[in-house]
């Protein structure tokens, strides 16, 4: 912390950050929330009354220093202002993602113990009442959205409303002294946040971050990315994630910006572009669904518009990146990429809502390097980030105009970085997390006595000084004869298909590579639709010949994708089959951020894994339990088809000499 | 925090919304329906069923005015009602879905809906055509109402999407919509649930939990799916070859014999 650091001593916490801003920007809005079609917002002056009253209304119903506040839901002002709220009284916020079904939920509620709950509607309400059954030690559950909920006659369920009317009630009784004196206790040392990671492997653990903690992380990302109160972020990734907590709530506080919370998980795209927010922050699966969603629809577009489509995408594949890293490039291809941007790109980022923003990050796992390009290429300023919950969030980033796609940057202000003997990477940082909620032996297992953290990814610095990871450190693995396995980075090639939506490749200590796909229903059913396949399910979709001829194809382009590049070229896929249904993160198969959990996947599928490195199997007979969403079990079961692929040889000189 | 957490029904107003008394209707020598006698009440989840012909569709017809049944009297609200068309019938409160969707297709899914409004507009066609003054403020007004009615549909991302592109499930949501923009005394829903899958009938059947809960409007469905029947009925009526064989609480008729083998078939 070089600048702004004396600015940062005054106000250590977000609550007191409120404070200021209520004078600083006092009629600037600091949050957004289309509601009845119309966009609502509030000022930081407003605001400040809207979390008052709540703080007070949860002081009345006996929230205390240090209880434990859930919060459920998708992103609504409110929901942040829960945050705030309980903050400023010294209690701890757990959010929690919303999709999670009761069970997974119960098990972060007990072990956080939690007292209050914060919940935006009766589906959540729902769900907290089931888990009340086995947890008993949630008092009070307010909602946001009363819908639904209007003849339930339970003890301790409250509205937001009523609790913020009860909060106004002390207020008009004895003014905000109390309040404010409250706040003024909270100090950096204290616990801002506990965020459960979803963790590929076994039980969720709780990260403790401290004010200081977050509040350097917030500090830091505003500084390297020159953000301050003029930004607009639209708020629609988890609240349970450190990304959104960091991004849509602690830079907000500190830089004074505006966060918009869209109308419904539908209308994100929409709303984002009636917005133009300026700065962003997600995971691949976000733009991936995007490029997918493009692909799907240009399909279907007449002849012209497709013929112009990729030819310009052609021309933004070869110069937009140096056009965007302001590199030199001839007249005609600076012409035909402004004529690109006129007929395709400009239209596209407009479509896609992102026409104004300046810098937009990608983060949470590796991204395909064409995803990448591809925003890239039409002029967004797509960079990737490299950071976790237990950085909050910030360990590198990749600084303007030194974008690579296989690369994840340099370590920002403030944050060691190191290389152990393992090839883990390890970093420091005054972000770094305090502990796992009560495991003190993972919280020794990831943290060393002078504060560096395993990251848990293997990597290594380039020659420029960026850092490259090369996939989970557990995960990188090696075939019989040697050759190097990174399985994310093979999967991610596959993915980049719009009809593949999921791969699982395996070949830990096997003979060769063989994988596991999940077509993506929306880009697979359309084509169907176009070709008169019928189909009922996901399932039969799955089991088609012509689809299995389609997904046969993208497989030998990766494998000569794959044959191109070294390292890899001997990890070329053998043999793959269509997964009978998707990998769901109901049944625990994927996370809530849609990493695949690998082990679980190699102990439930472990027939159709056996079946692959089986020579004389074409076909697999498969029974699945599966999850609903309600929580309810099913079994989904049928025949699994396995097809060979072909490989290209790395060295058909070679070959030839030895048959 | 108790455990029994289950909604508790409001109890169910004994006062009388419609009154339908023995009504017979007949096309030429075809007898659709043949003295039937039932009630409906304030408030309450009412349905319609029966086999495949056995009069339904017609009943509901009766009741919104469509078809005037030759004999016997409907009361509606306490009046007893003279001939009258469906217009009438949806300015004294009673508004319908349909068996087959009946939207605009080419309009969206905001002027489907705002359509509904139609009834509770009152500046004449020069002033809407004007859109100044008065027509202007009260087509904000209704607007207003209209994207309340999108809310709770949790239909915002497709407000500005044309119905005819809209899957059918969608569709259904849209014409509860537009039956709902009229805010209805009484609510007709013929088959809701008519050709969706499990999810979709889950959700259609909250949303008509949610409506009768939130705005207190009186519904009567005719559905085929008994599951759905007999989890959001307050109280069932049953017709088959146009006559009623049985009324009352769910559990009641299930296990009415007659209802049994209406359903099943009997050896004769």
């Amino acid at each position: 912390m070089v600048t702004g650091g004396a600015e940062a001593h005054q106000e250590d916490t977000f609550p007191k950050l409120l404070l200021r801003n209520a004078e600083r920007f006092a009629e600037r809005p600091a949050m957004r929330e289309k509601d009845l079609g119309i966009w609502q917002a509030w000022t930081w002056k407003e605001m400040r009354g809207e979390v008052r009253n709540f703080a007070l209304g949860l002081a009345e119903l006996g929230l205390r220093r240090g209880d434990k506040m859930t919060i459920v839901g998708d992103n609504r002002p409110r929901l942040y202002w829960a945050i705030c709220a309980a903050q400023s009284l010294g209690a701890i916020p757990v959010p929690v993602y919303q999709d999670a079904v009761a069970e997974e939920m119960g098990y972060v509620l007990a072990h956080a113990e939690v007292t209050f709950a914060v919940v935006e509607n009766q589906e959540q309400v729902d769900k907290l009442l089931e888990i009340g059954e086995t947890y008993k030690g949630i008092s009070h559950i307010i909602y946001h959205e009363p819908r639904g909920l209007k003849n339930y006659r339970i003890g301790g369920l409250m509205s937001f409303d009523a609790v913020q009317k009860l909060g106004a009630e002390r207020f008009s009784r004895e003014g905000e002294d109390w309040w404010l004196g409250e706040i003024a206790k909270g100090g950096p040392a204290d616990t801002a946040i506990m965020l459960y990671t979803s963790g590929t492997t076994g039980r969720p653990k709780g990260v403790v971050l401290t004010m200081g903690s977050v509040m350097w992380a917030a500090e830091a990302g505003n500084r390297f990315d020159k953000l301050d109160e003029n930004d607009e972020v639209i708020a629609y990734l988890p609240m349970a994630w450190v990304g959104d907590h960091v991004l849509s709530y602690a830079q907000s506080f500190a830089a004074g910006y505006c966060i918009n919370c869209p109308e419904n998980r539908e209308t994100i795209v929409e709303d984002r572009r009636e917005i133009g927010t300026t700065y962003a922050f997600a995971p691949p699966r976000p733009y991936e669904s995007l490029i997918t969603q493009t692909m799907v629809r240009m399909e279907d577009a007449g002849r012209l518009k497709k013929a112009m489509f990729d030819y310009f995408l052609g021309v933004a594949k070869r110069v937009g990146e140096r056009i965007l890293d302001g590199e030199p490039v001839s007249a005609k291809d600076r012409l035909l990429y402004w004529l690109g941007d006129v007929l395709v790109y400009a239209p596209l980022k407009n479509r896609f809502g992102i026409s104004k923003i300046r810098v937009s990050y990608t983060a949470g796992e590796a991204i395909g390097p064409e995803v990448f390009r591809f925003f890239r290429s039409i002029g967004m300023n797509l960079k990737q980030l490299y950071g976790q919950t237990e950085a909050s969030v910030y360990i590198t980033n990749q600084p303007d105009a030194e974008i690579f796609a296989d690369t994840v940057g340099r370590p920002i202000e403030g944050v060691e970085v190191k290389i152990a003997d393992s090839g883990e990477v390890m970093y420091r940082s005054p972000g770094v997390f305090k502990e796992y909620y009560k495991n003190p032996e993972a919280t020794a297992a990831a943290k060393t006595p002078d504060g560096w953290v395993h990251s848990g990814d293997a990597g290594f610095f380039d020659e420029s000084g960026q850092l490259k990871i090369i996939d989970r450190a557990k995960d990188v693995g090696h075939l019989n004869d040697g050759t190097l396995f990174p399985p994310k980075y093979i999967e991610n090639k596959l993915k980049f298909y719009p009809n593949i939506r999921e791969a699982v490749a395996f070949g830990d200590k096997r003979d060769f590579v063989t994988c596991f796909i999940n077509i993506d229903l929306s880009a697979v059913g359309a084509w169907a639709e176009r070709n008169n396949v019928v189909y009922a399910s996901y399932q039969e979709l799955a089991g088609n010949p012509q689809v299995y001829e389609m997904i046969e194809k993208h497989v030998e382009e990766v494998n000569r994708e794959l044959a191109r590049e070294e390292r890899v070229a001997g990890a070329q896929i053998h043999r793959f089959l269509i997964l009978h249904k998707e990998l769901d993160p109901d049944d625990g198969e994927i996370t809530r951020t849609a990493k695949v959990r690998r082990a679980l996947i190699n102990e439930r599928y472990a027939v159709l894994i056996d079946a692959l490195y089986d020579p004389k199997k074409t076909r697999q007979h498969i029974r699945t339990e599966v999850t609903f969403e309600d929580g309810r079990k099913g079994v989904i079961e049928g025949d699994v088809e396995i097809r060979d692929v072909k490989t290209v040889g790395r060295e058909p000189a070679f070959k030839e000499a030895a048959e | 925090m108790p455990a029994d957490s289950a909604a508790v029904k409001a109890a169910s107003q004994p006062e009388v919304l419609l009154e339908v008394d023995n009504v017979s209707l007949a096309f030429g020598g075809v007898q659709a329906i043949r003295n039937v006698s039932f009630d409906i009440r304030k408030g309450e989840i009412r349905a319609i069923i029966g086999p495949n012909g056995a009069g339904k569709t017609s009943m509901l017809n009766c009741i919104n005015g469509f078809y005037h049944p030759q004999v016997g009297t409907i009361t509606f609200k306490g009046v007893k009602r003279a001939d009258m068309k469906p217009h009438d019938a949806a300015a004294q409160g009673i508004s319908r879905t349909f068996q087959n969707i009946a939207l605009f297709a080419g309009m969206t899914t905001l002027d489907n809906i705002m359509s509904g409004r139609n009834l509770k507009m009152n500046k004449n066609f020069f002033w809407q055509l004007l859109y100044f003054g008065p027509a202007r403020d009260e087509e904000i007004a209704h607007r207003g109402k209209v994207e309340e009615i999108i809310d709770f549909l949790e239909i915002q991302h497709i407000r500005k999407t044309p119905v005819g592109q809209l899957p059918y499930g969608l569709q259904k949501r849209v014409e509860l919509g537009r039956a709902l923009a009229a805010e209805p005394d009484l609510l007709l829903l013929d088959e809701p649930m008519a050709g969706m899958n499990l999810e979709e009938k889950e959700d259609m059947s909250r949303f008509v939990i949610d409506v009768n809960e939130q705005f207190g409007t009186t519904i009567a469905l005719i559905e085929h799916d008994m599951g759905v029947v007999m989890d959001l009925s307050n109280r069932v009526v049953v017709l088959d070859h146009g006559e009623k064989i049985a009324d009352g609480t769910p559990d009641e008729v299930k296990s009415n014999q007659d209802v049994i083998d209406a359903y099943l078939g009997v050896a004769h």
